[in-house]
């Protein structure tokens, strides 16, 4: 295996003494786009999380490029889920970004022209230029996923980490996030995304990470993919996914045709 | 008033408290977006037996040992509702009630005590339940005047760290920024502030103090700097309301009158702010609506003339009352607009025809409704017996630039789903048979 981006032992986590994850360990590549799949609340945000030490583990721990999070912190880059902030807060889409560049051990310098340079790249390079002193409460949803993703791209990292950036958004932001995703890729990055349409995984992800509470397969799309570990994430929500499972048996991904989903 | 403020004891006390009323403004903003209103309240109440005990233990009202009093019993709840809310399943305003009512029942305890047992100095503890801001001494004004300027000090170099705080606290941890500590020093300066405030307001009102100003300000602006300036400036007003009504009716409570005063500037935020007031709003709303009924009036004129066979340009009210569906009193109103506007003019016999400008206007709004119509059945594949409703309503709101996007995508359409023509300015673009 490549060299390794993320890596973790026996991770067990619980709230209120419930237990969200369970004696996970799995080890991510670096330079591939990871997909983490599973049903509502089988620990994927909470996962995340543990990942940026945001909550603390019962047991186990995770490495981020063989060292402990303290150590390589400014090479991560967390994208929270969109839901998780409140939109209506009075700031200007540059200051959200502005947030990338600010650093724990000069907290109240104030930002130079290099950082304000990768702040405007950064907002460009989501095409929201136009929008950069706008509040964000006049964006569309796609637009706010977007100004997410680019306050992680000035944090110039070399790992993602990203809560359901697809979730809730429009063709064009779809679009756009793609084809950052690929340049990300190009340039040697490691995203880790959670996502929530399976029908997508086989075409945008080269490794996924079926969870459900217990870690049920990680590895290439190609051997981790399968319907029986699909059955053993989703149980007895099958209804739906019985149609793509049987799309993975084939082998054969039709692309996806984008005026049909806008059909449904 | 006059003789009152040419006393330099009395200048100062001004300073003071306008720098207290300014502190206040400036942490509530953040309390405010964050989302901790209650928070002010119950800091405020919990403040009361930590007072009264440093008042028992020293026998005496030494503002600096009040103060001291307040701060730790303010502490000690903020810890209390921390614990409460880590430790169980209780949701945080319950835990702020709980902590609220038993440090607030504890101290209405211990006052009733000390009322009882002949401190002949108690009567300046009332100044912590309601507030007395013009009766400070200039010790008073001393201690606090400084708390004052360091919480201002404080906010103004944190602003940014406490702004990403409030904004997105797991991306600020995620991004190793110090959390707990800006949590800390975020915390210390509400108590702070809270102490220092009720001097001026009083225990019950501190938290109009806090949150008000902020409250008002957010209708002004969508910028947390501008929002935590103009909430500064509103409470340093209160400030010196507060100390305008104590020092010329002495026999008023400060505090009741300061909160009047900041009431009636949110009202005023929020009646007349633009764009978020409410005046504002409705004022967009009957824009709209206005334009709606013109723009419906002009499609019954261009309705009507498609629909005739002898080609008449002129008709009556009724009969465009009778193609549109309008009410009287409107349709009457719109017409006088549209005349107003040079859209329509009378000819003979009380008939009503559309000018060439009218008829431009006219093809527009019935060309965007049916090119909404054409899309929404084309390249949305919806039935077409339920187009029409949408489509009523989205003609109003289609820029030229949308309509010129959905030309591009739809071709240059002849016909919409229901074989109606869709009329253009230039008679070329009808030759197109696309579709
Ligand atoms: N802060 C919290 N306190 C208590 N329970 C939580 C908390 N966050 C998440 N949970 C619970 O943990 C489980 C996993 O949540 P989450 O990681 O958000 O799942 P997912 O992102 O896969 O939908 C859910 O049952 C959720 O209700
Ligand atoms: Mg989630």
């Amino acid at each position: 295996m490549a060299d390794i981006a993320v890596e973790a032992h026996n991770l067990t986590v619980s709230y209120h003494h419930k237990p969200v994850l369970w004696d996970v360990d799995f080890q991510l590549p670096q330079g591939s786009l990871i997909g983490i799949v599973g049903p509502n609340g089988s620990g994927k945000t909470t996962l995340l999380k543990s990942i940026m030490g945001l909550v603390q583990p019962d047991s186990g721990y995770v490495e981020i490029f063989g060292k402990p999070l303290e150590q390589v912190r400014a090479r991560v880059s967390y994208v929270p889920q969109r839901e998780s902030v409140d939109w209506d807060f009075p700031i200007s889409v540059r200051e959200v970004v502005e947030m990338g560049r600010y650093r724990p051990g000069r907290l109240l310098r104030r930002l130079d022209s290099t950082d304000k340079a990768i702040v405007r790249q950064s907002i460009a390079r989501v095409g929201l230029e136009a929008f950069a002193d706008q509040q964000i409460a006049q964006l569309s949803g796609g637009q706010q996923q977007r100004v997410f993703i680019a306050r992680a791209l000035a944090q110039q990292a070399d790992l993602y980490l990203m809560d359901e950036p697809f979730a809730g958004v429009d063709a064009t932001s779809e679009r756009a996030i793609l084809q950052l995703l690929a340049e990300m890729k190009v340039a040697g990055k490691t995203v880790v995304m959670v996502h929530h349409d399976l029908q997508t995984v086989q075409e945008y992800f080269d490794w996924v990470l079926l969870l459900n509470t217990r870690l049920v397969a990680c590895g290439p799309v190609s051997s981790a993919f399968t319907e029986d570990n699909l059955r053993q994430a989703y149980g007895g929500q099958l209804t739906i996914l019985s149609k793509v499972a049987h799309l993975v048996e084939e082998h054969d991904f039709p692309v996806r045709d984008r005026s049909k989903k806008q059909r449904t | 008033m006059n003789t009152f403020l040419s006393d330099p004891n009395a200048q100062a006390v001004v300073a003071g408290v306008m720098l207290l009323g300014a502190s206040a403004g400036l942490t509530g903003t953040f309390t405010l977006v964050r989302k901790r209103a209650l928070l002010g309240d119950a800091i405020a109440h919990a403040m009361l037996p930590g007072v009264c005990l440093a008042f028992l233990l020293t026998g005496q009202k030494n503002p600096a040992w009040l103060l001291l009093g307040a701060l730790v019993s303010g502490w000690l709840s903020l810890l209390s509702m921390d614990f409460i809310a880590r430790h169980s399943k209780l949701k945080p305003d319950t835990a702020i009630a709980i902590v609220l009512s038993t440090f607030f029942g504890l101290g209405i305890v211990l006052l009733t005590y000390i009322q009882h047992s002949g401190y002949g100095d108690q009567a300046g503890l009332d100044k912590f339940l309601f507030g007395k801001a013009a009766s400070l001494t200039i010790q008073d004004v001393l201690v606090f005047g400084w708390v004052a300027a360091f919480i201002v000090g404080v906010v103004l170099v944190f602003f940014r760290a406490f702004r990403m705080l409030a904004f997105d606290f797991d991306f600020a941890a995620a991004a190793g920024m110090p959390v707990r500590l800006l949590e800390f020093v975020l915390a210390t300066i509400t108590v702070l502030v809270v102490a220092t405030g009720i001097q001026a307001v009083g225990v019950v009102l501190m938290a109009a103090l806090l949150i008000t100003p902020a409250a008002a300000a957010r209708f002004w602006t969508d910028r947390l700097w501008s929002m935590a300036g103009l909430s500064a400036l509103l409470g340093s007003t209160a400030g010196l309301f507060g100390v305008g009504i104590s020092a010329l009716a002495p026999a008023m409570p400060t505090g009741p009158w300061v909160v009047v005063w900041l009431s009636v500037a949110a009202a005023v935020s929020a009646l007349a702010a633009p764009r978020r007031g409410i005046l504002a709003r409705s004022a967009l709303r009957r824009r709209n609506a206005r334009k709606m009924e013109r723009e419906n009036v002009l499609k019954a004129f261009y309705q009507l003339q498609e629909a005739n066979p002898l080609q008449l340009t002129a008709f009556s009210k009724e009969d465009i009352q009778e193609r549109g569906y309008f009410r009287y009193s409107i349709l009457r109103k719109t017409l006088a607009r549209l005349r107003r506007l040079g859209l329509v003019e009378v000819v003979s016999q009380l008939r009503w025809q559309l000018t060439d400008k009218g008829l431009g206007e006219s093809r527009r709004v019935v060309r965007l409704h049916r090119l909404w119509e054409l899309y929404l059945s084309h390249k949305l594949g919806m039935a077409d017996d339920h187009i029409h409703d949408s489509a009523e309503a989205i003609e109003h709101l289609l820029t030229p630039d949308m309509e010129k996007r959905l030309l591009e995508e739809l071709c240059y359409p002849a016909r919409d789903p229901h074989q109606s023509e869709i009329p253009y300015d230039d008679p070329l673009r009808s030759q197109n048979t696309a579709l």
